[in-house]
């Protein structure tokens, strides 16, 4: 595209400006043929030392990759919805990887939840209930973030800087702290969730707020409201369908999160699939992965269509 | 707030009747959804024990170990020998080294020459030059296989330097004296006297103070003084776990020939001293020293960081290479077939729903652990959700560009370059940012189900419930990196598409 010949016909001013936009616009060709080489340079150390760095080399561990894709095929295509339902299996030898009925938690004497639905129920009521303590804490603080309601900078600041260190704090080390505190079960998995949920919509939350219609607010200052009434009648009613679509976006990422987070130790479904790979149980991982796409596609395309009721289409990109 | 007059109200709510004829569910949502959240929680409170989990919490040790994140404890015990003597002992990496001699233990000392049987059989270990923090089982597995060597019973007449009194100063109030068969402590104006004979502890005062406990008459008393540390009288020992506030050997371990020396110190050693080791001059010394610092192991955590850091990076930088061009596929205003548009959407659902932990560990089980796994795991998750994204935008482009480029004839190519893409450019940009910033995050945690980097070694500094200060060091080292990260990423953006965008 660049013309790297003048053309004859111009005139002295003419090609003056002409020879000063080739200038510029070799300077920029070059920053960014240099950044491109910066980013090239960075992109390939990059895969070189995480190849060097890795247990097994990238090559020579990719025909085990097929091989494992194929030892995950089962020996028929029953046998998941054996290991989903706990149902007995023909194939039983006495081990773990064909004994299915065990895992049951039965309710009434014959009626019973099969152990995987049981660990899923576990591990959306993780997400459930964490991204409610963080909608209410996040809701709380919010409003203490926001600039446009508190004017005293070093509240205003504090409140940030908490919720920064909320949502960077690392998930798993929460969850190893509560987990060595509280000993084994979902708890520590609700708490590390829920601190994270708190730091993360607080965040946009408060940026919802603060792009809220200070006229409502305005009228009520003037009729001597005092802070909770004006931040309870002028802008919570304005920022609250944006608040129940972040809380139903939030709600997919915790399911996420809350199934990495029992793999890590926190319970729920996330440690039977790591157990159940890790074991190379073939029926009981698809099983597993069965369970998580259906339960992840439910849950995306339930918020996605309350967010759609809610907002319109445009709150629609995804934030963390 | 003003109040308006009965008939006010009464005359404006005849002007606008319709606000207040309003469904029940717009009046009563919200109460509704407040109730249907306390329920919810209650019903989480019992489905999770909550209340009987955290009555069962060990929260003395949650304060032990949040104390452990930013200091450390030294443990001398007192030993009582016989003849009324008694023995000062440190454990086996003691954070003070080989030869301790810390000015708040004062020990009189005594030379003495006496008889005494040696034991018949004397266990023998090597001392082991290196351990790590993170495997202590295994480094000492095989000391503890050292073959016991036996000895015929003899006696012995030693001369040797014995402790006939000690001293350890605890704080500004807290003093514990310890004589054979007796220990004096004196804290916050307060004093207790223990006599031990070898066997059973008996306090000289009933009650105790507040600060000691004994369960049952005759066992050993806990002396807990707060921050200062605690202590435990036995019937033949004197252990002390005084705490320090700070990261012990922080910069040189104890096998280090810089170990407690000054910065001054250090730094003229460094500078024009002669070398301690002839192979190497002194600074490459200090800093191999630095790096294989046995209890903080710095290398390999930095190594470790830099894994997540990589695998946050080359995934999205994979992930956005591959949906860039997905992406014109599945946008309908851009490919006009509606199989290829599904089937490329539904393939970015399907990556997307299969959960990055099911990538990760699918990929561990191939690679190995390590960051290609991670590094698989957030590309193939990332190419699902980005796909989605730079597809939507995609689709909401203005067309009039579009037409420009095409009235002309240029050829297909041609418009995408000149008609689409300088339209999209700085938002598929922006968005690749911020999921390279987002993963730096969700790398760690990846990590941690064994897909390498620092979320490992995180996740098994925490096990052994004993290397918490090491978990508070990666923990500053994984804010720095994403505070640095959010703050690149978000100059960045907002160059690319102005502030009022992110």
């Amino acid at each position: 595209m660049a013309v790297n010949t003048l053309p004859k016909d111009f005139s002295e001013s003419g090609a003056l400006i002409e020879r000063h936009w080739q200038e510029l616009a070799a300077k920029r060709r070059l920053y960014t043929w240099l950044g491109l080489g910066l980013f090239a340079v960075a992109f390939c150390g990059s895969l070189w030392f995480a190849n060097e760095t890795n247990a097994g080399k990238f090559f020579d561990r990719l025909p085990y990759l097929f091989d494992f894709v194929g030892d995950m095929i089962p020996r028929d295509a029953l046998e998941i919805f054996r290991a989903l339902f706990d149902l007995p299996s023909p194939y039983y030898d006495g081990s773990f990887k064909y004994n299915y009925p065990e895992g049951r938690h039965y309710i009434t004497d014959s009626f019973y939840v099969p152990e995987y639905f049981y660990k899923m129920l576990e591990t959306l009521n993780i997400a459930i209930f964490s991204t409610i303590v963080g909608t209410v804490f996040g809701f709380v603080f919010c409003f203490l973030a926001a600039r446009n309601l508190m004017p005293n900078w070093f509240v205003r600041g504090f409140v940030r800087r908490m919720m920064e260190i909320l949502r960077a704090f690392p998930e798993v080390v929460l969850a190893g702290f509560f987990l060595a505190v509280l000993s084994l079960g979902p708890l520590p998995a609700v708490i590390a969730v829920s601190i994270h949920t708190i730091g993360a919509l607080g965040k946009l939350f408060f940026e919802v707020v603060e792009n809220a219609d200070m006229k409502a607010e305005e009228g009520l200052r003037a009729a001597g409201a005092n802070w909770i009434e004006r931040v309870w009648f002028a802008i919570v009613p304005q920022v609250m369908p944006n608040f129940i679509s972040y809380f139903l976006l939030r709600l997919e990422i915790n399911v996420r999160a809350s199934t990495i987070i029992g793999a890590v130790g926190g319970g729920g479904i996330g440690e039977l699939l790591r157990l159940s790979i890790g074991q190379n149980h073939q029926a009981k991982t698809l099983a597993i992965v069965l369970l998580l796409f259906c339960t992840i596609v439910a849950v995306d395309q339930l918020s996605a269509w309350a967010r759609r009721r809610l907002v319109g289409d445009q709150a629609f990109q995804l934030a963390q | 707030m003003t109040k308006l007059h009965v008939s006010e109200m009464e005359d404006i709510a005849a002007r606008h009747p319709e606000i207040f004829r309003t469904t029940f569910w717009a009046r009563f949502r919200m109460p509704l959804i407040v109730l249907a959240a306390v329920l919810y929680g209650v019903y989480c409170w019992w489905f999770f024990a909550i209340g009987a989990v955290l009555g069962n919490a060990n929260w003395s040790l949650a304060g032990t170990y949040l104390a452990d994140w930013v200091s450390y404890e030294v443990r001398p015990e007192i030993r009582m020998d016989d003849h009324g003597t008694m023995k000062i002992v440190y454990p086996r990496f003691s954070p003070l080294g080989d030869n301790p001699n810390p000015d708040w233990l004062i020990a009189e000392r005594q030379t003495v020459t006496r008889t005494i049987e040696v034991p018949a059989a004397a266990r023998t270990t090597s001392p082991k030059p290196t351990t790590s923090f993170m495997a202590p089982g295994a480094a000492l597995g095989s000391a503890a296989a050292e073959a016991v060597t036996t000895a015929p019973p003899a006696t012995e007449t030693r001369t040797e330097e014995v402790v006939t009194r000690a001293e350890v100063v605890m704080g500004r109030s807290t003093r514990i004296e310890v004589l054979p068969g007796e220990v004096t402590v004196q804290h916050g104006g307060e004093r207790l006297r223990v006599a031990i004979d070898g066997r059973t502890v008996t306090p000289e005062t009933q009650p105790l103070p507040q600060w000691a406990t004994q369960k049952r008459p005759g066992e050993k008393v806990v002396l807990s003084f707060g921050i200062a540390g605690w202590a435990e009288i036995e019937g033949d020992e004197v252990s002390i776990r005084k705490r320090f506030l700070g990261w012990a050997n922080f910069v040189f371990d104890t096998r280090s020939p810089f170990f407690d020396k000054s910065a001054s110190e250090v730094f003229s050693l460094i500078a024009w001293g002669d070398r301690i080791d002839p192979a190497r001059s002194n600074i490459s010394l200090a800093w191999n020293n630095i790096l294989y610092n046995s209890e903080w192991q710095h290398l390999d955590v930095w190594t470790k960081l830099l894994q997540t850091i990589v695998m946050a990076f080359v995934g999205t930088v994979l992930a956005t290479l591959l949906a860039f061009p997905l992406a014109f596929v599945a946008a309908r205003n851009i490919t006009r077939s509606w199989i290829s548009n599904q089937l490329t959407k539904r393939f970015f659902d399907f990556l997307r729903s299969v959960d990055m932990l099911i990538w990760a560990l699918f990929f561990t089980r191939a690679f190995g652990p390590g960051p290609l796994a991670g590094m698989s795991a957030i590309f193939l998750t990332d190419t699902g959700t980005l796909g989605k994204l730079y597809s939507e935008a995609l689709e909401n482009i203005d067309d009039k560009q579009r037409e420009g480029v095409k009235s002309v004839g240029a050829p297909s190519v041609a418009v995408k370059r000149f008609g689409v893409l300088p339209q999209v450019l700085p938002v598929f940009v922006s968005q690749a940012l911020y999921f390279w910033e987002s993963n730096t995050r969700s790398a760690t945690i990846i990590g941690a189900v064994g897909a390498g980097g620092i979320g490992l070694k995180l996740w098994e500094a925490m096990r052994t419930n004993s290397d918490w200060e090491n978990v508070a060091y990666m923990v500053v080292l994984i804010l720095i990196v994403v505070f640095v990260f959010d703050g690149i990423s978000n100059a960045l953006r907002s160059r690319l598409i102005g502030r009022a965008h992110h």
